[in-house]
């Protein structure tokens, strides 16, 4: 394993609570000493002036596809697709087929992930027997296969399993990951329920659907102790509940996505006088309004929101490529998320500091990755050699057809954002450097 | 499942109309869109333009023979994916009426079930010679797929619960030669108009008449934002009320919808029968609406549900001929079109 040195960049390393010029010296897959100025004879040079060089980021959520979808994306692509967008560890979502019920499931996948992946990948194991909802699964081979938390992804569960989970996931010491949603009142929405469906004539699904869920699964917390993750939180209010529940105390995180983030409900009809009716931007839960996405940058800014994470969803093209009510829900959105994140840092909307900080040490408090990966999500001297390098203003157009994932499926293709990656270490290794005269 | 019918020999014999406003010597609009998707995207101007279209149309069809040649040698298909008599029915006539080649497709379900994609089917069609499309279809947002994916012209022969634009048209004329100039005159939509093509499609066209709308119905089947979409309040407005009272009264043109027995399933209403009590149209209700006001229905009509029979059969009742209308308005849409494709 080599030695790397990054050199002259600005660091920023939220667990810490550092933000200033320094050198970073990797050896060994760890990092050996981050700040100042730092001589290594030998040692592989990053030239990272002008570029902010953080902790790798942590994806709490991301969809990998494989096994068993490999039409819409491998272990091989979307690892690259993420390493490529300044991700270092993804948690990969449950829904698969076999889904990671069992020890030998998670055995099977394990093995995928090391003949494979090109970051590090922590399987989120499913909460129950084949993510059907009827029985749990096999929650303590989970944890002892390494699972990083449980999840039926987006089959939300029903109260009496919710209950049970969180009750056995405490004593496992395992995370419960929840898609807070109740099925009767979001039925078949494929968007927000709101102006936008109700001139478009598509079904929604009313933020109700969302926030009873997240009430009821805050209340199934305080019964059991356990620990709740509520992914992808969407609404204003939702934050609203989340901010009460921490203010009491609760076992309570949450995620929101870059793209719940950065578009609303608006993205599906396009700016066109013709509605554009754009599968690419039909993602489960809906984009909101402008009045949820504010509430989610708040709540981000204020730390109700612990982490930033990509639900990316890769689908095969043709998938998308139809009528919006049959397309498949998703946002391939690795290679975006941080120039989403740097591009609302730019305009004033989103603190730098908090979105890397969501990016790295709260995804890594969230899932207890500590627990796995000792000091990870942090540049402390022992952490990992996990480190993203990227410069914050440089300006790029989004070209899907240049993607690492196969899926094409972004409403950002043609946008202008701001921030990209330049340089990915991962476990000590320079895995990833767009070549140019800075790297 | 095709059949290809050239337009009939007499045809050939007639002389084409002269529509108002688009073989005058260049002044007035003429028609530029590739395609009808909505009607929201129209200005008052096309509007105007396809319903002065539309009378010289009514004009030819009054004529003995009834046809003319002007599309010969366009061919328009229609693409149907879900069950319809009056409007294929209408389009059809309407085409031969013309002189066009018609070839109508009747697909079986949706395209995932018949596992072609829709783009595929369109492309298919474009292939084989087509110049105007029109399309049903249960998804909202399809035909504005087709649209993007073919060079020949759509027609949105309505799209799930988005939009029905020649519907609306031929209601705004049917409306005009009644009720005259729209403007400020109280049009009431009653019904399921949250999932409404034919409302939508109708508040859009009606708004740029001018004309003063309210949406009724039960407050399951209302869309709560499309008054603050519209835009603006007194004339030219939209109200969304409950109170089919308060709706009727004053009103110059009442339309009713059609409900679907589906709506009682997912327990949108609790039965239809409660329908029938709170907002069926009848004589007795029709009271509190402006003498002579029109009683219109998209069709077709559940007697005895939405509409009462002796009101859907009666004086006011201008239900059969709107479908008369149906066929002079898509004649007028079908020539723009063709008009605007050879320039």
């Amino acid at each position: 394993m080599s030695t790397i040195l990054i050199r002259g960049g600005r660091l920023i390393d939220p667990a810490a609570g550092l933000d200033q010029p320094g050198d970073v010296l990797i050896e060994g897959g760890l990092v050996q000493a981050a700040g100042g100025t730092i001589e290594a004879s030998g040692a592989e040079v990053v030239e990272a002036a002008g570029c902010i060089v953080t902790p790798g980021f942590i994806d709490l959520h991301a969809h990998l596809r494989e096994p068993g979808f490999e039409q819409k994306g491998t272990m091989a692509t979307e690892t690259e697709a993420a390493l490529r967008g300044g991700f270092t560890t993804v948690c990969s979502m449950p829904n698969t087929e076999p889904a990671p019920d069992s020890a030998p499931a998670v055995e099977g996948l394990l093995q995928i992930i090391a003949q494979d992946a090109r970051v590090r990948v922590l399987p989120v194991g499913s909460t129950t027997a084949g993510r059907r909802g009827e029985r749990l699964a096999a929650l303590s081979e989970l944890a002892e296969a390494g699972c990083v938390a449980i999840s039926d992804d987006g089959s939300p569960i029903a109260a009496d399993l919710m209950r049970n989970a969180l009750t056995l996931a405490a004593a496992l010491g395992l995370v419960v990951a929840e898609h807070c949603d109740e099925p009767s009142l979001s039925r078949n929405g494929s968007m927000h329920e709101g102006a936008v469906s109700e001139r478009l004539g598509l079904p929604g699904q009313p933020v109700a659907a969302e926030t009873a869920a997240i009430a009821r699964n805050i209340e199934l917390c305080e019964l059991t102790g356990g620990r709740l993750h509520i992914m992808h939180i969407t609404t204003a209010r939702g934050v609203e509940l989340v901010a009460r529940a921490k203010e009491r105390g609760l076992p309570v995180t949450c995620e929101v996505t870059p793209s719940h983030l950065f578009l609303t409900d608006e993205a599906v009809a396009g700016s066109d006088p013709t509605p554009a009716y754009d599968t690419s931007a039909k993602v489960n839960p809906p984009l909101r309004t402008e009045t949820d996405r504010r509430a989610l940058l708040a709540g981000l800014n204020a730390g109700v929101i612990d982490a930033i994470a990509t639900d990316h969803a890769p689908h095969a093209p043709e998938e998308k490529l139809c009528e919006f009510d049959l397309a498949p829900f998703g946002i391939s959105c690795a290679e975006t998320a941080l120039a989403t994140v740097t591009t609302l840092a730019a305009r004033g909307e989103l603190d730098l500091g908090v979105a890397l900080g969501a990016l790295t040490q709260g995804p890594a408090a969230t899932f207890a990755l500590g627990d796995h990966v000792s000091g990870i999500g942090t540049l402390a001297a022992g952490a990992p050699g996990d480190v993203t390098i990227f410069d914050p203003d440089e300006r790029w157009a989004v070209d899907p057809s240049r993607f690492a994932s196969k899926g094409r499926n972004t409403p950002l293709a043609g946008m202008e954002l701001l921030g990209r990656v330049r340089a990915v270490v991962v476990a000590g290794e320079l895995r990833h450097a767009v070549e140019t005269a800075h790297v | 499942m095709v059949s290809i019918e050239p337009a009939t020999p007499e045809a050939v014999t007639e002389e084409a109309p002269a529509p108002a406003g688009s073989s005058s010597a260049g002044a007035g609009p003429v028609w530029t869109s590739k395609d009808l998707l909505d009607t929201d995207v129209l200005s008052s101007e096309e509007i105007e333009l396809v319903l002065e279209t539309a009378e010289a149309m009514a004009e030819v069809r009054e004529r003995p023979v009834g046809r003319v040649a002007t599309l010969r040698g366009t061919t328009v298909v229609t693409l149907f994916y879900e069950n319809s008599t009056r409007t294929r029915a209408s389009f059809e006539i309407a085409a031969k009426a013309l002189g066009a080649d018609v070839i109508n497709l009747a697909a079986a379900g949706s395209s995932v079930g018949k596992g072609e994609s829709l783009i595929d089917t369109v492309r298919t069609i474009e292939a084989v010679g087509a110049d105007i499309l029109v399309m049903r279809h249960p998804s909202s947002g399809a035909a504005a797929l087709a649209a993007r994916h073919t060079e020949a012209s759509v027609i949105n022969g309505g799209d799930g619960a988005h939009a029905h634009p020649t519907q609306a048209l031929l209601d705004l004329y049917t409306m005009r030669r009644h009720v005259g100039d729209l403007a400020g005159r109280k049009v009431v939509i009653v019904g399921d108009v949250l999932h409404s093509r034919v409302a939508r499609s109708n508040l859009w066209a009606l708004r740029a008449a001018g004309a003063q709308v309210t949406l009724c119905g039960p407050a399951t089947l209302l869309p709560r934002s499309l008054r603050a979409r519209a835009g603006y309040e007194g004339p030219g407005g939209c109200e969304v009320t409950s109170d089919l009272g308060e709706a009727l009264l004053g009103a110059d043109v009442v339309m009713a919808l059609r409900i679907q027995r589906e709506r009682q399933e997912q327990g949108l209403l609790p039965s239809l029968r409660e329908y029938v009590r709170q907002y069926q149209i009848t004589e007795e209700r029709l009271a509190r609406a402006n003498p002579g006001a029109l009683v219109m229905h998209p069709g077709p009509m559940n007697e005895g549900v939405e509409i009462a029979t002796e009101v859907a059969h009666g004086l006011r009742s201008v239900v059969e001929e709107q479908v008369t209308n149906g066929v002079a308005v898509r004649m007028a849409i079908l020539y723009l079109m063709a008009t605007a494709r050879r320039s």
